[in-house]
Order: structure tokens, then sequence, then C-alpha cells
């Protein structure tokens, strides 16, 4: 019961300091909103960019899952042994669909899609081979796997050429993959900028309520006690920080919403450019709090022992 | 409750201000700290509560060696203390209630206790219209018993006051000084530095008498 009600008084007493520290920061509405303006940027920026090659990544996993082998079959093979060769691969447990593209069919689509008709009618046979496209189970569909599945394939008596389309899809993800580091980099970069700010912000923010700490010194007040108000301050910085930054980075991704539809569309894709979810935004949250609580905290260690009563 | 055992304090710089000093003062009783400016009463009262640290010597406050009180215990010793300054030493962008109020939201008192210990000791010192007020639009005697408000807020065992009527004309010096009386007699202890000889000489108190840094009267004290 008491502990309970010690709790609640200390829980109390934190909640009053929090907000009198946000309602300190409303009276300078200017100054604050500069402040938190600066922090925004500076986690937008790289939170924009996680979104946007998050997204990238997002677009390569649709290839990698859409992973197919293609497999050109030798000419002239009769009608029965094609049919062999489907039910025989059907059975593989690799395998989880086929897709047969006879020579004529193949001939017909890239005669509707090349304009080369008149090219086409002049050729006497159909040079274009019988197409099997592989689409192997999901358990077999990273690289290594589907190249020993390319290899068993290519060692049919059927197959001409058996071909891998993961290769770029490989050197895509690499090119994301540098991205990704780079925007770490330049994220750790803001964040000790964005520590660096509200640090000095909080050192100005002593200095102003020096005469406040001194007094409150003299009068018994702990290191603790001297030290919360500033430590919200810094917490409230980091917090409005991420929130405006949130708010950037939606708005940027709907700008972009239009023209990435607009991209997949020549693509014949229904890719669409995710916005940032609760997750992620959460995280950005959590991040600008632990800049703004570190921040402050550093000021706090540096600036306020040398505040002393005389 | 003070006890003073040959207590010296030299400044950086070289500058004596206090020279082997030693005195006691028991609980409940009341004294004043005289001398002229520069005599080392300040210091005197600053090393009570622990704003500077003797050089030399041994401190004891309520049975306590302040000599050797390690920096985390400096604002415990200091919430039993009750200061007052010749500047009043308030925050200007606060109300005279949260001015007073601040010992006991220090000391994490529940909301509704402040209420009722501020009103109690702003109605002791006779301003308990003026908690909204701010201290610039209060007269330096009634900033002066905001101080006292202030410093009596947490019932402290003692009172340190430094010149606390020297920027008040003799009447309204009489009344501060009589607060001091009263709350003298109802236990607590007081210490107050002052040059307002005038003052001291009408009232039956001790005299602890600085010259130079060095305690040179003691009248009545043990």
């Amino acid at each position: 019961m008491n502990f309970a009600r010690g709790l609640n008084n200390y829980v109390g007493r934190h909640l009053q300091v929090a907000l009198s520290s946000l309602g300190r920061l409303y009276r300078t509405p200017l100054a604050s909103l500069m402040t938190t303006a600066v922090i925004g940027i500076a986690l937008a920026l790289p939170a924009g960019l996680y979104a946007l090659t998050g997204n990238l990544q997002q677009l390569s996993n649709r290839w990698d899952g859409s992973t197919s082998l293609s497999l050109f079959l030798k000419k002239s093979l009769p009608e029965g042994r094609i049919e062999a060769l489907r039910q025989t691969l059907e059975q593989w447990p690799e395998i989880a669909r086929l897709q047969f593209i006879s020579a004529d069919q193949a001939l017909e689509e890239f005669r509707h899609l090349s304009g080369f008709g008149e090219a086409l009618d002049a050729l006497d046979e159909n040079p274009l081979p019988a197409v099997i496209a592989v689409q192997p189970a999901p358990a077999y569909r990273d690289a290594e796997s589907a190249s020993a599945l390319l290899e068993r394939l290519r060692r049919l008596p059927e197959v001409e050429l058996a071909q891998l389309d993961l290769q770029w899809v490989q050197r895509f993800n690499a090119i994301v993959d540098i991205v990704r580091r780079s925007i770490a980099v330049v994220a750790s970069l803001l964040g000790l900028a964005v520590l660096l700010i509200i640090g000095n912000t909080i050192r100005l923010e002593i200095q102003n309520r020096r005469e406040e700490i001194e007094i409150t010194r003299l009068v018994g007040a702990t290191d603790a006690f001297i030290r919360r108000p500033f430590l919200y301050t810094g917490l409230w910085y980091g917090i409005g920080g991420a929130l405006l930054a949130t708010v950037l980075v939606e708005i940027a991704l709907l700008q972009l919403q239009a023209p990435a539809r607009e991209l997949a569309g020549l693509y014949q894709s229904d890719f669409r450019l995710q916005m940032a979810g609760p997750g992620e935004i959460l995280t950005l949250m959590a991040t600008g709090a632990i800049l703004g609580l570190l921040g402050a905290w550093l000021a706090v260690g540096r600036h306020l022992s040398a505040i002393e009563p005389a | 409750m003070i006890r003073f055992d040959h207590i010296s304090k030299r400044y950086p710089g070289g500058r004596d201000a206090l020279q082997s000093v030693s005195f006691h003062m028991h609980r409940g009783s009341m004294a004043f700290l005289t001398g002229r400016s520069g005599a080392g009463k300040s210091t005197l009262l600053k090393l009570i509560a622990l704003l500077e640290r003797p050089t030399r010597g041994q401190l004891f406050l309520d049975g306590e060696n302040l000599s050797r009180m390690p920096r985390r215990q400096v604002p415990r010793i200091r919430r039993k203390i009750g200061m007052i300054f010749q500047n009043y030493r308030l925050l200007c962008d606060r109300t005279v209630f949260d001015n007073v109020a601040l010992p006991l939201v220090i000391a994490g008192h529940r909301h509704q206790e402040i209420g009722r210990r501020v009103r109690a000791a702003l109605d002791k010192v006779g301003l308990l219209g003026k908690e909204r007020a701010f201290p610039v639009m209060l007269s330096g005697g009634e900033q002066q018993r905001v101080g006292i408000a202030r410093a009596v807020v947490n019932r402290p065992p003692l009172l340190l006051a430094d010149e606390p009527t020297g920027n008040l004309d003799p009447e309204l010096s009489r009344d501060i000084m009589h607060l001091f009386e009263q709350f003298n007699q109802v236990g607590v202890t007081v210490l107050i530095a002052s040059h307002d000889l005038d003052l001291i000489a009408r009232l039956p108190y001790d005299q602890i008498r600085l010259e130079q840094g060095r305690l040179v009267q003691e009248r009545g004290a043990s």
C-alpha cells in the first residue's frame, strides 16, 4: 500500500515535470519549432532513404519469387517426347509449376509483340524453339538451389539450353545493399548531428536557467531533480523531431506514389510504393526519443555540475 | 546544533576568510553574527550550508561532521537548513506560491500537502493574499517575507539569514526580526548575519562577532 502510494507519487512527479517541460517549450514556440524542424529534417533524410530502399528490396523480392528457369528444347522433338518430359518434370519435388510454350505459340507471341510479322512470314520454318518455363518450388528459390536445379535440367537430353534469370536480381540486390550501407553511414552522421543539436540546445537552456538551478540547489535539490526537466526537454525535442520526420517522409512517399505506379505499369507490374508502416514509424519515434534523451544527458552531465550556488 | 572547531577557510588566491574559528550554538537558540563587510560572516554561513568547504578544522551540524560530507549527502543537509538572503533570491518567472513550494516539491511531497503547507507559511509571514502574484509585483519587504516563507515551509530545524534586512528600512527590518523571533520561540535555531548594530543592540540575543576572519567576541553564547 505504502509502496504503491510511493510509486504513484513518483510517477506523478515525473508526469508533472514532463508536462511542465513541454509547457516551457510551448511558451517559446518559434525557437522550439526551429530546433524541432532541424531535428526533423535531419531524421527525415535517412528515414526517407530507408523507406525507398526498403521498397526497392521488396521489388527485388518479388522477382526472387518469380525466379524462373527457361528450358529451350531441341528442335524437331516429337510431340510425345515433349509430353513425356513435361510429365517427368512435374514429378520433381524442386519444381512448383511448369509452363509450356510451343514453338508455334512462341512465334505467334513474337509476331504480336515485335512487329516483325512480315519478316517472319518470309521464313520457311519457325526459327523459335519450344520453351518450358520452370518455376522452382519455394524451398528451391535461393541462388544455390536454383543453380543446382539448373545443372540437372541442363543434362536432360531434350534440352538444348537452360537459363536461369537470377543473376541480374543478385546484382540488383547487391546494389541495393551498397545503397543501404551508405545510408547507414549517412544516418549515423545525421544521428550524431541530432545529438549535437539537442546537446547544444540543452546547454543554452541550462545557461538561461542558471539562477534557477542555483536556487534549487540552495534549497536542497538533488542532482537527479535538477537534471530531470532538461532530460524531458531533450526527450520532447527528439520525439517532436521524429514526428515531423514521419510527416515529411509520408508526404514525400505520397508524392512519389503516382509516378511509381506509372512506372510499374510500364513493366506490367502492379507494384505499389509502400508507405511507412506502424513498425517503421515506431522505430523512428524510438530513435528520436533515444537521441533526444542521450543529447540532453551529455549536455547535462557536462554543464550542470559546473553550476554551484555561491 | 552548530559547532565550529578551529575552522579556517582560505580561498584560492590566498585570502584567509576565517582563521581558527570555534563556537557552539545550542539547539533552539538564536544568535547574531556581526562584523564589518569582509569580516567572514558570509563565509561562515556558507560553510554551514555546505556552499563552501573549510580548509581546516571540524564542523558539526546536528551531530553530523560536515567536514567529511560526501557530495551526494549535500542535498539532505541543505534540507535541514532554511536560508534567507539579502537579495531574496526568488525565481522571478514563478508565482509567490511556486517559489514557496519549491523546497516541498524538491522533497517530493504530495500535491495537497504542498498547498496546505505553502498557505500556512504564507499566512505566517502575512502574505496569504499574494500567492498568485509574481515577485516583481511585490515590495522589498514583501519579497523578503516570501523568502522567509520559502525558508520555513519545510520546517527545518535551522534558519540561516545573510543580511536579511540589508535592503529594508528600519521599520520593515523590525518586522522581519520579529518574524525570526517567532520562529525561534517554536524551537527553530536561528543564526542571522547582520551589520545593523542599532537593531541588534535592542534585542536580547547572543552575538558572534568576527573581525578579519577571527572570532573576537561571543556575548552570552557558550
